[in-house]
């Protein structure tokens, strides 16, 4: 069973002119259910989204989320970025990504473009770990600041490795 | 609020004053650590994640139908439309067109919640000005929203309303019974709760120009929802992307003016009477047919058919064990919810739990405007505020 997948008649414009003005930064352009989704380099994306958010043709200006990503098995590019932004006077959202390895977790922060970015980006590191090269206070939001992992990371179970009163005997697990 | 008041006290002579965690004005666990100069604000710094969680961490490991319940707790003052919301997103993941008669019930409860949901913070923001009366009298229409809950889907806070694919079950006759006294009731108690404020000296004199934002740093701080509408920018997901049907009623987008304190008060206020509105064509339009897709693979079969068919009894099994096979791929779905655009995006690598859920929690991303929102306010001024913005620490956390 799949959903149908609107056409969406502005995308290819959009990702043209994008591919002419970052030529091979632009990686791929796809489409998933009602959003087109463009997979740019880590280099280019704070240009990607500036271009996005200020040119008048583009008028991308509301960012809507962002997000980290941990996908173990892509090796080389275990880590990725998502950003999706609004064009409101038109109704446009799009969805921006990029994906980098894990020895390399340096990410343009977007808090020169958008305020707003600044607890988004703050979630994102307390989860993953990202360095937002940029951010002016980049520090631990939701968890304890004394946390020594970065829990959305696959490679860490939901409960906490340092808790043992929950014996898995007693649970029958 | 004191504007462009020279601050000339040195640095050394400010107070610092923590307000919170548990603050009994605040309405929930935030800490902030406020820089005072005499009784004006000069600095705040707000920590959150007192009640964090886990729920992106959380929904990877639980099944698709096990995930409703996290999202209960996210905004607990409006916990239907975030179950509706999370369905939906499964819904498109799976490509499924829930049927215009669960579709309407759907409008029904999402509205009474948000009637719930604004009835709070409308009714906190007259307590925060010590206008205590108000908030006893509205309250009992809450109460009434509630026992309609209750109704419907058996429970009043965290609900766990709805299913993918549809509705549980269809209003029973004492559903609407209770549904019709509440739309007959409401409006002359929304009335004396308006005719007590509205144009009350004393609250217009506590909220006007109080924590104002512009339109322009309301957008750049994410705002959404009845603060931004505040501001003056009509932005609603139930217009802007239409859906479960809101595309076939007619209702108006309140908006604001100057985005302080009062404007919010009012935008909710006049967003009430618009969610009865809706909530009346809902019941007059109220289409006939099924209230669930014929979707068997997601939709939890209704008890008397798993007792009584073999069929149903296996996709039971299977469906509270967590084998459903969700398609590969990633979804991004918003809802209106009560303080704004709550978006759920998915990604589906085909197994029994999402590979990742991301929620857009809207308080989340409009609270880190606090601080510059109350700069150079007075503490008292600063509390109003944060009630007017509807905060709750459940969303905010998540």
């Amino acid at each position: 069973m799949t959903a149908t997948q609107p056409h969406i008649e502005w995308m290819e414009a959009i990702a043209g002119q994008l591919r002419e003005r970052f030529g091979e930064q632009v990686l791929a352009v796809e489409q998933a259910y009602d959003f087109p989704i463009i997979v740019v380099e880590k280099a280019a994306i704070i240009n990607v989204l500036a271009f996005l958010k200020d040119d008048s043709e583009m008028g991308f200006s509301f960012l809507t989320t962002l997000c980290g990503m941990h996908i173990p098995d892509n090796k080389g590019q275990e880590f990725g970025m998502v950003y999706q932004l609004h064009n409101m006077p038109l109704n446009r959202r799009i969805r921006i990504k990029f994906f980098m390895g894990e020895n390399d977790l340096d990410v343009p922060s977007a808090t020169i473009l958008w305020p707003t970015a600044n607890w988004m980006e703050r979630q994102e590191y307390d989860f993953f770990g990202f360095n937002f090269v940029g951010h002016p206070d980049l520090r631990r939001i939701l968890n304890m600041d004394e946390m020594n992992y970065f829990p959305m990371r696959k490679q860490y179970p939901l409960e906490d490795l340092g808790k043992h009163d929950k014996d898995d005997a007693k649970f029958g697990r | 609020m004191i504007e462009n008041q020279t601050i000339l006290t040195p640095e050394k002579d400010y107070v610092t004053l923590n307000l919170g965690p548990t603050h009994p004005a605040t309405h929930g666990i935030f800490q902030n650590v406020l820089k005072m100069d005499g009784e004006i604000i000069v600095s705040t710094e707000p920590t959150i994640g007192y009640i964090h969680r886990a729920f992106e961490k959380l929904a990877e490991h639980r099944p698709y139908n096990q995930i409703a319940p996290i999202t209960d707790r996210m905004n607990y003052c409006s916990a239907p439309i975030n179950n509706m919301g999370w369905h939906m997103t499964v819904e498109k993941l799976i490509g499924c067109e829930v049927p215009k008669r669960a579709q309407y019930i759907r409008v029904i409860i999402m509205e009474l919640a948000r009637i719930a949901d604004h009835i709070i913070c409308d009714s906190v923001i007259g307590v925060d000005t010590g206008a205590l009366s108000g908030f006893l009298y509205i309250f009992q229409e809450r109460e009434h929203i509630y026992e309609i809950f209750e109704e419907v889907c058996g429970a009043r806070l965290t609900t766990n309303t709805g299913r993918i694919g549809g509705m549980e079950r269809d209003f029973s006759p004492k559903a609407w019974e209770k549904l019709e006294q509440f739309v007959k009731e409401f409006p002359a108690k929304l009335a004396e709760f308006e005719s007590l404020l509205v144009r009350n000296r004393i609250f217009m004199d506590r909220t006007i120009n109080v924590g104002p934002i512009t339109a322009e740093r309301a957008l750049a701080y994410g705002f959404t929802g009845p603060n931004l509408r505040a501001a003056g920018v009509d932005y609603d997901v139930r217009v802007m992307n239409p859906y479960c049907s809101y595309e076939d009623f007619e209702f108006d987008i309140p908006v604001g003016t100057n985005g302080d304190t009062y404007d919010r008060f009012m935008v909710r206020l006049e967003e009430m009477k618009q969610s009865l509105s809706i909530i009346k064509q809902a019941m007059k339009n109220m289409p006939d047919g099924p209230i669930a897709a014929d979707v068997p693979a997601f939709y939890l079969p209704p008890k008397e058919e798993v007792y009584s068919k073999m069929e149903a009894l296996i996709y039971q099994f299977k469906i509270v064990m967590g084998e459903m096979d969700v398609p590969k791929g990633e979804v991004y779905h918003a809802v209106e919810g009560g303080n704004g655009e709550l978006g759920f995006y998915l990604v589906s690598d085909g197994g029994r739990t999402p590979f990742r859920l991301h929620l857009r929690r809207p308080c989340f991303i409009y609270y880190q405007a606090y601080p510059e929102m109350i700069q150079g306010s007075m503490l008292s001024d600063a509390i109003l505020t944060m009630s007017s913005m509807n905060v709750i620490a459940g969303e905010l956390d998540a």
